[in-house]
């Protein structure tokens, strides 16, 4: 159903970790962005809007621009405390909270972790936009991608067993009959793990994932929701590039 | 045989007295069997036959004085035996009609004189008689109602003296008895037909409760026992005087909270008795409360406690069943539960049947069960129950997991589609379509799009309210699940009911809406065009059954459908074209469709379809020519279109049957134009069709016989078929039941029997008479192809007046189909008539049977047709004797003039010949003139048409004559 027709994807990296691509851009960007004043300038937005065009292939530069704007609006909204040039772990969390519908305190951690390529705690224009990118109009291969960089809470590769409860645990519920609630649970990593774990070593590497989610779908946002559903995407997406442009 | 009068037999009166016994089966073979014993008794036991009776038996009867002989003195109206009791009383005395006899000798001769009315003599005997015991033997020998004590009383009688007579007496009585259970067991084999509740299911029933009574709180009785031990080979404890009623066993039963009840079990159902009497043995029938329909309905009815503790049990066993996970209990207490589901689903579906009856659309699915046997659960209930946990209990996330590993089981296997819907998974799925969820209820689809494969879920589904929700999921804006929901819809939707409901919701339009898109057309599809064309694909699927109704197909056509439908017809993917092309040919049985299919241009498509190589595609696309090809531009599109050559290189598949009847359908409809003949005589089509007329089902062959008979009415393939031997074949069907078959095989027949040499088989092999004899059928359609078929053979084969006149009662079937109603068989059978009157002694024949006040009283027609053939029969009837009079006096001849006016030249042609003729008779000259002919048939002298031109002027020169004739007369 989805087809990648992009030729950039044949230099896609090696999981775990972000690739040498994404680290030149975003290096890129980075050391354009760094020293940003909190009003940008128009030759500087202009210069902005045409790394990321060229970095981000799923927007056009309009589009880019509506982003970097919403990015400025809120970061300005919420200025009083962080001069940073970005949104801390709270603001972003909101935000998916109020745009995106994302309820799971852990999740969102995991999104943040996972739109912070660069480690430092803070999510600079560069990373928001190419973030979203995925986020909203990624194909199935960059959601595959994104979702098992959420699910994979220690970053070791793989999905473990632990892993699956901690993001189960509030599935069920429950049941004043269960003597043992975690027993549910329990019986449902291991309904997931028959389904998705095709080596049969006990865990889920990116590989069985991937296939399992080619295989159906809707294994996509197996452990919990991690991405916005059609209504809060398209509603977001017209909100930001309808309004502004 | 008291005891079966009075219970098995019929009576129409209730109460004593005269009744009348009704004419039924049960009567008659009861009556059959009285007669034979009666008659062979004399015969058999010569010693008893002579006993006198105390009282004759008196009845009235039909048997008349003079059908006495020997042996009787008759003496006007009284016939006395020439045999006498030892008072000096005749045994056998008739007097005016009533008769009274005293012995079983004088009642064998009776029958023996009654010879085929004998039943009526029984009969009439026994109403007059309703205890014939009572006359034979004496009042003591009556038949008490509930208990015999005759056999007792006369063995005491036998013991006490040496009274000859009592021997004799015992015997009589012996036999009666005999008879008696003799009639009774077979009456009781009529009656067990009817039944209703049976032994088996009351003694399971029973089992089933007594493994839940016994002492103690929590059981369901205290007690339940039947009141006999005895069982009959037939499975009831009642005795054999009983089981006639129907009863089967009776049980007395301790409920916990009131009396102990003894109730009946009968075929009608359970209804509580009068009790035990007295001693245990005896029991009395009365019913005394109403009838349910099995124990445990009596019972919930009767007992709060009963109801109370049922449901305690069934819940004990349940948590016991969780709990303790004991194996054999699961197993027992399961087998309790699914009792229960089922009975309860049995009866639900019984009353569903029950209504659904009034509709009588044939192709109405019923939910059938295939019931495995035994009730052991197989691995998948228990692993999909599991599931299930997490369906109902689990949040989105847990729920699309559980979703997901659902559908890894074998969900095309019934007992996967039954367990999801025994354990209630049903209901869970479909109000998993209700949420918000796009993930959930794309998970829910994905499993019911497979498990409605089955018929019994279809149905659920429906009864669920499912595809109302489903309706409104096409709405929706995640195209998968647009997808999907239209699938399912076309999965359900297969019964008419089901077809209703998506059109009452809106269905129609949105489905409709999936099909509007633009990916049409090109070949290479970017991936979300082949999205679009997969939406294109679910929403025509989901069309193609719900076309299945008329309003659907209108709902269909008002939501602008047909130009999409024409749209997605030019694409070439066999995957979308097969519904498509299927909805089509499902809407094709409507006008406004077959016009739309020429006028949109579609036909072009459907031909090119045709060389797919698809063969459900094929065989869709020359279904939908089939029914579109009534028209004529229809036909000639197909053939500009080049449809005609795929259609008969399709002949060579003759194994698909169905395919094959889409494409003989095609065939014949092509085939009534001209040129597509032509066309199919290059293609060697009739041939082709010839060589398949043995061994095909009816449906091909009725296609087959019709496309012959289309390319018969050109001489060239009318001797093709002669040569490829198909006058055989044809004639071979004749003999069918098939009225569509029939007809067009005595079309076809008909049409070859316009060649001689056709026409000489045709005759060698009998097909005349075969022809002939379906002017019996009472099918309309029949009758009138069959007269036109014997229309040509009578006018080609050799001696044809023999050869009619050799079918016995031939003509008068003829003549006396004039009396139908229908116009096309009137035409017809004219026309046979003008054929078979052309030999002088048929039409002798035809005259008796009164031919002319016939053919007169149909002459006030304004069919132009009727009136071409009744005109010819008229002019071709005046041969004989003196018809022309007869005609002119059935007032035939004016209404003749009044044809004159039509605006049909054959008509005028026929009309001038039948007034030529008819004016030979001076009468009928002057109701001509006084009818204004003269005026009428001048200008036709002038025509160019000879025939009409002599006619015309031979009828006025006869008018003439006698004018002149009369001046003379009165003049001269």
């Amino acid at each position: 159903m989805f087809t990648c027709d992009q030729p950039s994807d044949a230099t896609r990296p090696q999981l775990p970790g972000p690739g040498p691509p994404a680290r030149v851009t975003m290096a890129a960007a980075a050391a354009a962005v760094s020293c940003r004043p909190l009003t940008m300038s128009r030759k500087r937005l202009q210069q902005l809007v045409d790394t990321l065009g060229h970095s981000t292939k799923h927007f056009n530069k309009s589009e880019v621009e509506c982003l970097i704007k919403l990015f400025d609006k809120l970061v300005a909204e919420s200025s009083s405390r962080f001069a940073a040039a970005g949104f801390d772990r709270n603001m972003f969390r909101d935000i998916l909270h109020t745009a995106f519908g994302l309820t799971d305190e852990m999740i969102m951690d995991r999104v943040f972790r996972t739109f912070d390529r660069d480690n430092n705690s803070c999510i600079s224009v560069t990373e928001w936009v190419e973030g979203l990118s995925v986020f909203l109009r990624g194909t199935l291969e960059e959601k595959i991608k994104y979702c098992f960089e959420v699910y994979d809470l220690n970053g070791d590769g793989y999905i473990s067993r632990e892993e699956m409860f901690q993001m189960l645990k509030n599935c069920l519920l429950k049941q004043p009959s269960e003597e043992d609630p975690d027993e549910g649970i329990k019986d449902l990593v291991d309904i997931a793990m028959k389904k998705m774990d095709y080596d049969r070593d006990g865990k889920l590497s990116f590989k069985d994932f991937e296939k399992a989610v080619r295989d159906e779908n809707l294994l996509l946002e197996a452990f919990g929701p991690c991405l916005p559903d059609i209504k809060r995407r398209m509603a977001f997406e017209q909100k930001t590039f309808r309004e502004s442009s | 045989m008291g005891a079966a009068l009075a219970r098995a037999a019929q009576w129409t009166a209730a109460g004593s007295g005269t009744g009348t016994l009704e004419i039924t089966p049960l009567n008659k073979s009861l009556l059959n069997q009285i007669t034979k014993f009666v008659e062979d008794f004399s015969a058999r036991h010569p010693l008893e036959a002579a006993f006198v009776f105390k009282e004759p038996l008196e009845w009235k009867t039909q048997l008349d004085c003079s059908a006495f002989g020997n042996g009787y003195e008759i003496t006007e109206a009284t016939v006395q035996s020439e045999a006498k009791a030892k008072d000096g009383q005749s045994l056998l005395l008739l007097t005016k009609s009533t008769l009274r006899v005293r012995s079983f000798d004088q009642l064998s001769c009776v029958l023996q004189i009654a010879m085929e009315k004998k039943l009526k003599e029984v009969q009439s005997c026994l109403e007059a008689n309703r205890d014939p015991i009572v006359q034979i033997l004496g009042r003591e020998y009556g038949t008490v109602e509930g208990e015999d004590r005759s056999l007792l009383h006369l063995l005491e009688k036998v013991k006490k003296g040496g009274d000859p007579e009592t021997e004799v007496k015992m015997k009589i009585l012996l036999l009666l008895h005999q008879l008696d259970l003799q009639l009774l067991n077979s009456s009781l084999k009529q009656i067990s037909q009817g039944v209703r509740l049976n032994p088996a299911a009351v003694s399971n029933e029973v089992n089933l409760l007594k493994d839940f009574s016994g002492e103690g709180e929590d059981t369901v009785l205290e007690s339940l026992e039947y009141t006999s031990d005895y069982v009959f080979s037939n499975g009831c404890r009642a005795p054999p005087w009983r089981q006639v009623h129907g009863e089967i066993c009776y049980l007395v039963i301790n409920p916990h909270d009131t009396d102990p009840l003894c109730i009946t079990c009968s075929t009608a159902g359970v209804f509580l008795n009068g009790g035990q009497i007295d001693s245990k043995e005896l029991i009395d029938y009365e019913r005394k409360s109403d009838v349910y329909k099995d124990i445990v309905t009596f019972l919930r009815e009767r007992s709060p406690k009963f109801v109370e503790n049922m449901a305690k049990q069934v819940c004990a066993v349940l948590s016991y069943l969780f709990k303790m996970c004991l194996f054999m209990l699961v197993y027992s207490c399961l087998k309790w539960v699914m009792l229960f589901f089922i009975s309860s689903k049995t009866s639900a579906r019984l009353d569903d049947v029950s209504e659904s009856s009034s509709e009588t659309e044939e192709d109405e699915e019923q939910p059938v069960r295939h019931h495995e046997g035994g009730t052991d659960l197989p691995s998948e209930y228990w692993g999909i129950q599991k599931l299930a946990k997490y369906l109902k209990g689990g949040n989105p996330t847990a729920t699309v997991i559980a979703l997901c590993s659902m559908k890894d089981f074998n969900l095309a296997q019934e007992t996967c589609q039954m367990a999801i819907r025994d354990i209630g998974c049903l209901e869970v799925l479909i109000n998993l379509l209700d949420t918000e969820e796009i993930k959930c209820q794309i998970g829910s689809l994905k499993i019911l799009k497979e498990i409605s494969q089955n018929t019994l879920i279809r149905h659920t589904i429906a009864d669920l309210g499912g595809l109302e929700i489903m309706v409104e999921i096409l709405d929706s804006p995640d195209r998968e699940l647009k997808c999907l929901a239209a699938e399912t819809i076309a999965n359900v939707a297969r019964f008419k009911r089901a077809q209703k409901t998506v059109r009452q919701h809106g269905g129609i339009k949105r489905l409709v809406g999936l099909l509007d898109c633009d990916a049409v057309g090109s070949t290479s599809l970017t991936p979300y065009q082949a999205k679009d064309s997969e939406m294109a694909r679910c929403g025509a699927l989901a069309l193609w059954s719900c076309s299945k109704t008329t309003k659907n197909k209108a709902a269909i056509h008002k939501a602008g459908g047909i130009p999409l439908l024409a749209r997605w017809l030019k694409c070439s993917h066999a995957n979308i074209l097969t519904p498509v092309v299927g909805t089509l040919q499902e809407c094709a049985s409507m006008p406004s469709y077959r016009l739309a299919i020429k006028t949109e241009g579609m036909i072009e498509y459907l031909v090119k379809n045709l060389s797919s190589e698809h063969v459900e595609l094929q065989m869709h696309c020359a279904s939908a020519i089939f029914k579109c090809a009534e028209d004529k531009e229809t036909r000639d599109l197909v053939r500009q279109h080049g449809g005609l050559q795929p259609l008969s290189v399709l002949l060579a598949n003759s194994e698909n049957k169905q395919l094959l009847a889409a494409v003989t359908g095609a065939i014949w409809k092509c085939a009534i134009s001209e040129e597509n003949v032509a066309k199919f005589r290059e293609y060697k089509v009739i041939e082709t069709l010839v060589g398949l007329l043995t061994d095909q089902p009816e449906e091909v062959l009725v296609n087959i016989v019709g496309a012959l008979g289309e390319c018969c009415q050109e001489t060239v393939n009318r001797s093709t078929i002669r040569r490829c031997e198909g006058i055989p074949r044809l004639v071979k069907l004749l003999t069918g039941t098939n009225q569509a078959l029939l007809v067009n095989v005595a079309k076809t027949l008909g049409a070859c029997a316009t060649e001689p040499g056709s026409m000489i088989i045709i005759d060698h092999l009998d097909g005349v008479r075969l022809l002939w004899s379906l002017l019996k059928n009472p099918n309309p359609d029949i009758q009138a192809s069959a007269a036109w078929a014997i229309c040509p053979c009578i006018d080609n084969a050799k001696d044809a007046g023999e050869m009619v006149r050799s079918l016995v009662g031939g003509l008068e079937l003829v003549v006396n189909l004039l009396k139908s109603k229908n116009k096309e068989v009137l035409a017809s059978v004219c026309g046979a008539i003008t054929n078979i009157a052309k030999d002088e002694e048929n039409l002798a024949v035809l005259t008796d049977h009164g031919v002319v006040p016939l053919l007169s009283k149909l002459a006030n027609t304004n069919n132009d047709k009727l009136r071409c053939h009744l005109a010819e029969a008229i002019s071709n009837c005046c041969m004989w004797g003196r018809n022309r009079a007869a005609f002119g006096e059935s007032n035939a001849v004016a209404p003749l003039v009044r044809y004159l006016r039509s605006n049909d030249p054959s008509v005028h042609r026929a009309t001038a010949q039948a007034l030529y003729q008819l004016s030979e008779d001076p009468n009928n000259c002057i109701t001509m003139h006084e009818n204004g002919v003269v005026k009428l048939l001048l200008p036709m002298i002038g025509s160019a048409d000879e025939t009409l031109q002599e006619a015309a002027a031979g009828c006025i020169a006869n008018i003439r004559r006698l004018a002149l004739a009369t001046e003379k007369a009165m003049y001269g």
